[in-house]
């Protein structure tokens, strides 16, 4: 008993003191937690910086509202998102929970809002569990059902002919959905099949296995820091030579490109959404966006910022009554706002029905190294686990 | 399993090995000689690699970045060993355990304020592609490199330690500290010497293996624990040892991560055979170090007689 | 400090203690009492820490793999449909206690600076067996659908019920960290800290006693993991980490090791600073360091150097008080 103790309880005093602020009805109260730093941090901040421009260019505003936006980083570790999320749901008492690219750190930190009544809309990470058994009403995803691009790629690989495939994804959930995803579309043979570690950085060891295997096409589901390092690795040890990369779309985007350069150059893709898409919402995007950043937009951009556009909408849906959770809940499924992705519309399990297009990596007008849309894949298509939903 | 499959993959073992050669080598002098456990140890290594990444972009030219990086560093260990962590030498090792674990949250956070999170560094343009070592065997040519460096630095330090006499003093601290200090050496000198040869070493791993890896704040962690185990099982203060155990411990390693998955692939779906590879190789490494040391406490080559 | 204030000052902690979910009372602070459950489940982690290191002297870095093993074995039997606290927990204490015997087994065969990294090999080498755990989540972690079920009318998932439940862990971790240092066996490891080979030379089984004492502390750090598993109603590999360790360890110091309270000084010490610098702005301070809330660490991490530079009394000054010295220099 010394010094230390009344340090202690003098701390204890002070953090004792209530500083939650007075809760004010007239603002709508966003919690946006992404990994927005580490190798993986692009994805974070380009679904950021495309949610914090669509409020901007609404006046600050989401329905009519004005918005706060309280924004925070899980660094990539599901226990630092879990703790943000609690933070924002219990002491910042957030309307809406929004942000997180990977599907663990989401799977660990959303359930918080599922239980306060508190809705978590995703700009990215929909994973097939959410999408069956366990769907859930307060769970919303306006990016794409994990599974998808890597069913329209393993479509694609069935189309072109490619008689055998070596497949890597990371070891969890979303890399599981990958890459089943992909095999219940593919039709070929799969010579390989490997999990690697969430984060791994070095993949020596597995590219000597796939120069073992002779596989023409290698499937990859590594994104961010992981894809980019795979690529570089790839395309050094002389495998780019005779093997043809296939990708879902994120994993060849801008921010890949940015990192990996000219030997991305051919490489097929396939995702929901490109920056040539013809219609008037996307073509104000990309030019909002490029002009206010420098740079292109990447999917997840895109996503970010129809997330935005979607809760926009409903706030107005609602006139402005966020605390009215059901009826937040009844106007997010509407999902009526005009989406850079064309026409948007959600399944009965809240996860979207829509277009997917093939894109290759070429250079646009001018020079520059983008995905442009080679063909669609699959025309409205939804998902293969919404007949488990029991939701109606 | 063909011939291919398996020199690739004792290359890339001996890729590993060697680097993680580079910071055992110095972590085993440290607590061989200032009989202190630096845990800050994997922080020079993040370092190194922060200021290759800055150097690099500033020249524009990989080697230069390095070069100027590798010194740079080791003036930065130096001085820390001068301020802070001399002060540790006469303390208990709980003391020193505490003060680098400190150190660690500092510098990290340091690093973090300075440079951000990470910073990219890449490979020099002319390796990012492969070499053929002969024909039908491919290699990235800047892993190449990097064994070569590696392997370069492991002869360079054994000249040192061995044949001069610097290294020679360095030796005589290693085995019999007191005794040496009766003998007239300059100890303070030395262990300052000593230290920014170990923040040296750590910079060439960091700059080397930031371009494969990635370049950001907490690097050091996962690599020092590695690091330990590798002198635990060498020998505390020998560099010999050093050698030996990280070659031992790059290639168990590798050789785990590239086949036991193949193994446990046989009986156990793919997802649950490819986590529990790895895993498998790790508790492989762990295992060794405590079979060292209930075996042989001293290491397989203790520097002390 | 004079005896009547230590009594004043104790009686206090305790009715502050008491009495702190009643003052938050409403609603809106929910937050706060879970968060001081959280501190509450530290104390009893450092306290368990504290046994081993302050009292037996015996530098454990792997102490999270105990905190790690409770909490996981809690966890799972809750995911396969065991919601009983009753079975949990003592299976997570059981767990534990089983893992700090097998890992004190071989560790404490070493000495020095060697058991303080075989204790640190020991706790990664399980940090990477749960995270290859794929069946329970694995390096996503495992989220609870539930807390644990007490029964007799006390539900943990009220805020101020877990609180309680936490708080009387503690105190009777306290109580038994009191009763076992004044005890024989409690004198014994203490003089084993003081100096191993008069011990020894004495005639006491120093490694049987070393291992019971690492045991008791290894079933503490289990309950509680199983604690904090029940609290965040998920768990991940982190837990294990070693860096855990280290923050426990960074507790233990701040507090006081070797001190009755130290653990949970050190709690209290470590995560309320955390919280204030994240979590509560202080203008003028910003107004010097602008982004000065994302950088808690440093603070602790200079902190803590300080105190182990510049007071070097401070971890063994306050071993001093108690009449002893810290005597592991050199031992190998």
């Amino acid at each position: 008993m010394n010094k230390t103790t009344v340090f202690c309880a003098a701390a204890l005093a002070f953090a004792a003191l209530p500083a939650a602020p007075a809760r004010a009805a007239d603002k709508v109260t966003i919690g946006f937690i992404s990994t927005l730093s580490g190798p993986s941090a692009a994805l974070g901040i380009d679904i950021r910086d495309a949610f914090v421009l669509a409020v901007k260019m609404n006046g600050g505003k989401l329905g009519g509202l004005p918005a706060d936006v309280i924004i925070g980083d899980d660094q990539f570790k599901p226990e630092v998102g879990r703790q943000l999320a609690e933070k924002n749901v219990k002491l910042d008492k957030v309307d809406v929970l929004t942000g997180f690219v990977f599907s663990n750190i989401m799977l660990a930190s959303a359930p918080i809002a599922f239980e306060n009544k508190v809705v978590y809309v995703s700009p990215n990470a929909a994973p097939s569990p959410l999408a069956g058994r366990q769907c859930n009403p307060w769970f919303f995803a306006a990016s794409w059902p994990n599974d998808a691009y890597h069913e329209a790629a393993g479509q694609y690989a069935t189309t072109r002919g490619y008689k055998a495939v070596y497949m890597l994804a990371p070891n969890y959930q979303a890399g599981k959905d990958s890459l089943a995803g992909f095999k219940r579309f593919y039709k070929g043979k799969v010579v390989g099949e490997v999990y690697t570690q969430l984060g791994q950085l070095d993949y020596s060891a597995e590219l000597a296995q796939v120069r073992a295997a002779k596989p023409q096409a290698v499937y990859i589901f590594l994104p961010g820091g992981m894809g980019i390092n795979f690529i570089k690795q790839f395309v050094a040890a002389g495998l780019s030579r005779d093997i043809q990369l296939i990708t879902p779309g994120f994993s060849s985007d801008q921010d890949i490109i940015r990192a990996v350069g000219e030997p991305m150059l051919g490489i097929h893709d396939a995702a929901h959404w490109a920056l040539d898409l013809d219609n008037a919402a996307n073509r104000k995007f990309v030019a909002a966006f490029e002009k206010e950043y420098g740079r292109l937009p990447t999917v997840y951009a895109s996503q970010g910022y129809d997330t935005a556009l979607l809760i926009d909408a409903a706030v107005r849906d609602v006139k402005g009554r966020v605390e009215d959770r059901e009826a937040l809940r009844r106007a997010l499924k509407a999902a009526k706002f005009d989406s850079v992705r064309g026409a948007f519309r959600f399944n009965r399990n809240q996860y979207p029905i829509q277009n997917y297009y093939l894109r290759v990596v070429a250079k646009d007008a001018q020079g520059r190294l983008v995905n442009r849309t080679a063909g669609t894949i699959f025309k409205d298509r939804g998902d293969a686990y919404v007949d488990e939903c029991p939701m109606k | 399993m063909s011939g291919i499959l398996i020199l690739e993959q004792t290359l890339n073992g001996l890729q590993f090995g060697l680097m993680l050669f580079l910071l055992a080598a110095g972590l085993t002098l440290v607590f061989g000689i200032m009989d202190m456990i630096n845990l800050a140890h994997g922080s020079l290594y993040m370092l190194g690699a922060f200021l290759a990444a800055t150097f690099v972009s500033l020249t524009g030219s990989f080697a230069l970045g390095v070069l100027i990086a590798v010194p740079a560093t080791a003036a930065l260990g130096m001085l820390l060993e001068v301020s802070l962590l001399r002060r540790l030498y006469a303390r208990d090792h709980l003391s020193q355990v505490l003060a680098t674990f400190a150190l660690i949250l500092v510098l990290n956070e340091a690093v973090r304020i300075v440079w951000g999170t990470d910073l990219p560094l890449a490979a020099p343009a002319a390796l990012s592609g492969p070499v053929e070592i002969f024909p039908g065997m491919l290699y990235s040519s800047y892993r190449l490199v990097i064994i070569a460096v590696g392997a370069a630095a492991a002869g360079l330090l054994y000249f040192g330690v061995a044949k001069t006499r610097v290294g020679m003093r360095v030796r005589a601290g290693a085995s019999n500290r007191e005794m040496a200090l009766a003998m007239g050496a300059d100890i303070p000198r030395l262990f300052t010497i000593v230290f920014g040869i170990a923040a040296g070493l750590c910079a060439v791993a960091g700059a080397l293996l930031g371009p494969i890896l990635a370049v950001q704040v907490g690097m050091g962690e996962n690599i020092l624990i590695v690091a330990f185990v590798v002198i635990v099982i060498g020998g505390i203060g020998s560099v010999r040892g050093a050698l030996v155990g990280s070659l031992i411990v790059g290639m168990v390693d590798t050789i785990g991560r590239a086949f036991l998955p193949i193994a446990f692939g046989a009986f156990l779906p793919p997802q649950l055979a490819s986590a529990a590879g790895p895993a498998a190789a790790s508790v492989l490494v762990y295992l060794l170090m405590a079979v060292i040391l209930y075996v042989r406490p001293q290491g397989l080559f203790p520097a002390r007689g | 400090m004079p005896r009547v204030l230590r009594r004043a000052a104790l009686g206090l902690a305790i009715a502050a203690a008491l009495a702190f979910p009643f003052v938050m009372g409403a609603e809106g602070d929910a937050y706060y009492v879970s968060f001081a459950s959280r501190i509450l489940v530290y104390a009893l982690a450092a306290t368990s820490l504290n046994l081993i290191l302050g009292y037996g002297g015996m530098i454990s870095f792997g102490h999270a793999a105990f905190v790690g093993t409770g909490a996981y074995v809690s966890s799972i039997l809750l995911a396969e449909g065991i919601a009983s606290a009753w079975i949990g927990w003592p299976a997570a204490i059981a767990a534990s206690a089983l893992a700090a015997l097998a890992i004190g087994a071989v560790s404490l065969r070493t000495r020095g600076a060697y058991f303080i990294m075989i204790t640190l090999a020991f706790a990664q080498m399980m940090y990477f067996l749960v995270n290859s755990m794929k069946a329970y989540g694995g390096d996503e972690g495992l989220t609870l659908p539930a807390r644990a079920r007490v029964g007799l009318g006390i539900d943990l998932d009220d805020a101020q019920t877990f609180y309680y439940v936490a708080l009387a862990a503690l105190a009777a971790a306290l109580v038994g960290l009191h009763r076992l240092s004044h005890s024989r066996f409690g004198r014994v490891i203490q003089a084993i800290r003081e100096n191993e080979v008069r011990a020894e030379a004495i005639g006491f089984p120093v490694y049987r006693y070393k291992l019971v004492c690492f045991v008791i502390a290894g079933a503490a750090a289990g309950l509680a993991g199983a604690l904090l598993a029940s609290h965040g109603k998920y768990v991940n590999p982190s837990v294990l980490h070693w860096t855990q360790s280290g923050t426990l360890m960074v507790m233990a110091i701040l507090g006081g090791v070797g001190c009755l309270w130290g653990g949970a000084l050190g709690a209290l010490a470590l995560l309320g600073l955390e919280d204030l610098i994240a979590n509560h702005r202080i203008a003028w301070v910003a107004a010097l360091l602008p982004n000065y809330q994302q950088h808690a660490s440093l603070g602790v991490g200079l902190t803590l150097l300080a105190v182990v530079l510049f007071a070097p009394q401070g971890i063994a000054g306050l071993l001093a008080r108690r009449g002893s010295r810290v005597h592991d220099r050199g031992s190998r």
